[in-house]
Order: structure tokens, then sequence, then C-alpha cells
């Protein structure tokens, strides 16, 4: 008798387990608040579309949506962008200190947002960019950053220092080097650094909610007020809880072949 | 590779210093100075030396959080690593369902925090959840709301949900990386499928393990919106965790000096732990 035969029973008890409270909450969403409350039912039994209209058409669900993907892009293209050059240089130079700087940078991932959502809503009021999407962006850069450094130097030593020799003795100066030549190179680095930055940007709340009010108000603390204020409108929230699921998968999608790469090739 | 020492590399490293600098330093020297004074309100302060921190090593309180947290750190990592090496360790190597694998195991990883709360708060109601309903329907008195224990089990079980795919990830990561080689040396020695994993798969997954286990030691003892979605620290503060319970001091209570005290010892913990382990499991690759 063989086990190994049956090794795919493992990943697929796995990913039933996952898949269980996403169907759940897929399947509330299109149950009437009578039926949540009123039985327990596997499927809808009468289906509706009314928790989805709602969100479309009332500007205070909708615009949280779009605050949040403006802030999640800001973030991920200012993170990338600065962390490249950064990367670069621990992944090609020896300088003094590097080492406690690389260190230094991975211990503001340490930081807890509850410790930090206080003293970030004095600064950015002080500074005046409270309740705009830059400051959730910059905010977010504070765990963002270190993470793209981390995985961009990985897949940065991973390039044979050859090719910038190559390229210098062919008479590329240093910005066209990295912008046209490595840059290129590194793109399934830089896909999967972007695919983190956006992940951890998109899935934080605490920040994104405490520096915010009105203007640049994120979905999910949309998603917040109504669990509290209105009581049990449980399909609703199930159905904004749903449309949050979609941008990840989208972008999971996009890069289903490098995210298993990205950390593996960091160093630790 | 061999580096070069080249001092103006810092040029490189300035715009990232300059933001994260920015982002840390400040909100850390206003908890810092939040916690050594006194306030009595209308934004005058005094001095008040180490008194809070001297309070808040000393709490019933600050020790009861800190022993739940580590309890759920602890009780996590133990679940989640040995699991996703497992499931890593299960899963197709080649074709079309490595994809479908890794797309469906990631699909927790991008949900919003809040929404992961929201979803098994929904999830477990004993009433008109799923998983609530169905333990009830085969004889287990279950109630999250009310019972510590349950509330805990619904903690823990939402949290391998949630991240037990990163391991699987970061394992599946490291297993892939191992040429064909090294099977078929192991295969001509006879090794059985124990001696593999332990002399081949588990020290090529050595390094990605470790980052494994740093992220979710980090991420787990900072872990705020999930459980306070989940339980809000109840029944009672039988699952108030760290961050939970200094969000109940600093803006429920407003307790600035407090909560800044409690602040700063809390971030020590993390750092001391992660530079220890970082330190012991980097070690090796110096030499």
């Amino acid at each position: 008798m063989d086990l190994r035969r049956y090794k795919w029973l493992i990943p697929t008890v796995y990913i039933i387990f996952l898949m269980l409270p996403i169907y759940w909450l897929i399947s509330m969403s299109f149950k009437t608040t009578n039926e949540i409350l009123g039985s327990f039912t596997l499927f809808p039994q009468e289906f509706t579309l009314e928790n989805y209209r709602t969100i479309f058409t009332d500007p205070t669900w909708y615009s949280g949506y779009i605050n949040s993907i403006i802030y999640v892009t800001i973030n991920t293209v200012l993170s990338v962008a600065v962390a490249l050059p950064a990367a670069y240089a621990f992944s090609r130079y020896r300088f003094l200190g590097d080492k406690h700087l690389f260190f230094w940078l991975l211990t503001n991932r340490m930081a807890p947002a509850a410790v930090f959502a206080l003293p970030f809503f004095q600064l950015y009021s002080a500074i005046g960019i409270f309740d705009t999407h830059l400051a959730v962006a910059l905010a977010h850069t504070l765990f963002n950053i270190p993470l793209a450094v981390w995985i961009l130097e990985g897949f940065m030593s991973g390039v044979p220092k050859q090719l910038d020799e190559t390229a210098y003795i062919d008479g590329h100066s240093f910005p066209a080097f990295f912008i046209k030549i490595f840059i290129p190179t590194i793109s399934a680095g830089i896909g999967v650094a972007a695919f983190f930055c956006f992940m951890f940007s998109w899935v934080e709340l605490l920040l994104a909610k405490t520096l915010t009010a009105v203007a640049a108000k994120p979905i999910a603390a949309t998603m917040t007020k109504t669990a509290s204020s209105s009581g049990y409108e449980l399909g609703l929230l199930a159905a904004a809880g749903t449309l949050t699921i979609i941008p990840g998968a989208i972008v999971i999608y996009f890069v289903r072949n490098y995210i298993a790469k990205g950390f593996a090739l960091g160093r630790v | 590779m061999n580096k070069t020492v080249n001092q103006k590399a810092w040029f490189f490293v300035l715009p990232v210093l300059i933001l994260v600098a920015f982002n840390a330093i400040v909100p850390l020297m206003t908890v810092v100075n939040y916690s050594v004074q006194e306030t009595f309100g209308d934004n005058v302060f005094f001095w008040s030396g180490l008194i809070w921190f001297e309070d808040v090593l000393t709490s019933d309180r600050f020790h009861a959080s800190l022993g739940r947290q580590l309890f759920f750190t602890f009780s996590i990592l133990a679940i989640e690593v040995p699991l996703g090496v497992a499931i890593a360790l299960a899963m197709p190597r080649k074709g079309i369902w490595v994809s479908v694998c890794l797309v469906l195991m990631a699909m927790p990883l991008l949900i919003p925090w809040n929404v992961v709360g929201s979803m098994w708060n929904i999830f477990a109601l004993p009433d008109i959840g799923l998983l609530g309903k169905t333990l009830n329907t085969i004889g287990f008195d279950y109630n999250y709301t009310r019972q510590p224990g349950d509330a805990w089990f619904t903690l823990i079980l939402m949290d391998v949900w949630h991240w037990t795919s990163l391991v699987v990830l970061l394992a599946y990561a490291g297993l892939v990386s191992i040429p064909d080689a090294y099977y078929q040396a192991a295969k001509i020695d006879g090794a059985n499928a124990w001696a593999v994993f332990r002399f081949i798969q588990l020290p090529k997954m050595k390094r990605v393990l470790t980052i494994a286990i740093l992220l979710r030691f980090m991420d787990s003892f900072n872990i705020y919106t999930e459980p306070s979605v989940l339980t809000g620290g109840g029944p009672g503060n039988s699952t108030t965790l760290l961050s939970i319970d200094l969000v109940k001091i600093a803006l429920g209570q407003f307790d600035l000096g407090p909560a800044a005290a409690m602040s700063l010892i809390y971030f020590l913990v993390i750092l001391l732990t992660s530079w220890v382990f970082y330190t012991v499991m980097t070690r090796d690759e110096e030499h």
C-alpha cells in the first residue's frame, strides 16, 4: 500500500477549509436580512442583489472602494520606487553601517500599528495632510518599504555583477543602465514586491482609519461603521466584504507564478 | 557575491532612509515623550520620570495581557509552521494544479483584516453561522461570545485559516528550489522519506522558514483588528491581547502616559526576541 497516492488529499482538505468561511460570506451577501436572521439555510432561498445595488448606488459605500484603491496605488508606486535604488545598494556594495541599517529597516515591520496610531495622527495633522490619500499612503510605507527592499535585494543578488560591468564597458551611463537594462532584468522581482506592498496596504485598517475622516475614508472603515451603527445589516456587510476580496483575487492571478519565489530569494 | 566597498552607496539608500525615518522616528519620539510625563489636561505636562514604566511592569493587568499574548503567539506558531510545511510537502510540483493551489491558498492573505474578523464572526455565530450551527448540531455546546474556551478556539482557528498559507507559500518556494539531482542521489543511497526530509528538504527550507517564523511572530504579536472585530477582547477580558489592551488604555481611557510606557515595553519585547532569533538563525551563514 502506497500512502503517497493519497497525498493530494492534504492540499484538497486544506483548500476546502479555506473556502468555507469565504463561501459563507458570499452566500450571505445574496440573502435578505429576514432569511439571515430568521432561518439557517445553506444556500440563499430568496436570491437577492439588493445588497450589491445599495453599495453601487450609495456614494458613501462606493467612494470607500475608490479611496482604498487610490492610496494603495500611491503607496505601492512610492514604496517600490524608493526601494529600487536602496536594494541595489544593499545587493552590490558594502558601506559603513549597511548591516545595521538593514536590520533597523526590518524593525519597522515590528512596530505595532496600535502603538503608532495616535502619534501618526498628531504628526500628519501637524503637517496638514490629515484625511488625504497621501497620508495613508505615506503611513503604510513604514512597513512596506522595508519589505520591498528585502524582496528586491534578494532578486538583485541573483543577477550576476558581470551584467553591470558589461553595460559600463559598452558605454552606458549608470542611469541608462539602471533603467534600460537592470530594471527589465528584475521585472519579476518588481512584480513580487509590488504584490506584497499592495497586499499589506490593502488589508491594513487601523492606521488607514485613524488618518482619515471623510475625504479619504477607506472601505474597511465604512464597513466597521456600518457594523456598529446600523445594527444587524449582515447582508450588506457580507456584500461589502465580498467585494473587498475581488481586487486581491485579480492581483494574485497575475502574479501566481512569482509569489512562491518572492520571499525565497530574499535574504534573511 | 563579493561586494565592493563604496561609501557613496549611501546616496542610493537616502530616499528610503528619509521616508522611513520620518515615519518611524517622529512618532516613536512622541511616544517616548508621553511615557515620561504626567498630564492633568489642557495640554499641560509634567516630568514624571520612570514612574509609568514601574507602574506598567508591576501591574497585574499588563502581566495578564502579556501572558495571553504569549499563549496566542506560541499556539499559532506551533500549529501553523508544522501544518504549513506538511501542506507544502504534499503539494504538486508541476502542472496546472500548482497554479490552482497557489491562487486559492493565497486568497485569505489578501482579505482586509476587518473583513476577516467579520467573516469569522458571521461564520462562527452559534445560531446562524455555518461553523457554530454545525458544532452545536453535532452535540458541542459551542458559543464563542459567552465561553472563553470557545472564544480562544475560534480566535486560533481564525489565525490558522488566515496565515497558514503564508508558511505554505514560503516552504513551497524553498522546496521547489531543490534540484532533482539531490533526490536522485538520495534514492541511490536508499534513503527513506524521513531521511530525505531531515537531511535534504529541511536544511533547504531553513532560510525561508526563518523568514516565515519571524514574520508570523512579529505579525501575531501586533495583531489587533481581527480579534477586536471577532471577540472585542471578550468574553470579559479572556481574549484581550496586548494591542487590544493598549488601545483600550490609550484611546478608551486616554491614559497617554501608561499607554506610551506600555507601548515601549511591548515594542522592546518584539525587538529583542526578533533580534535574538535573527542572530541565532543567521549565525551559520556568516562563517
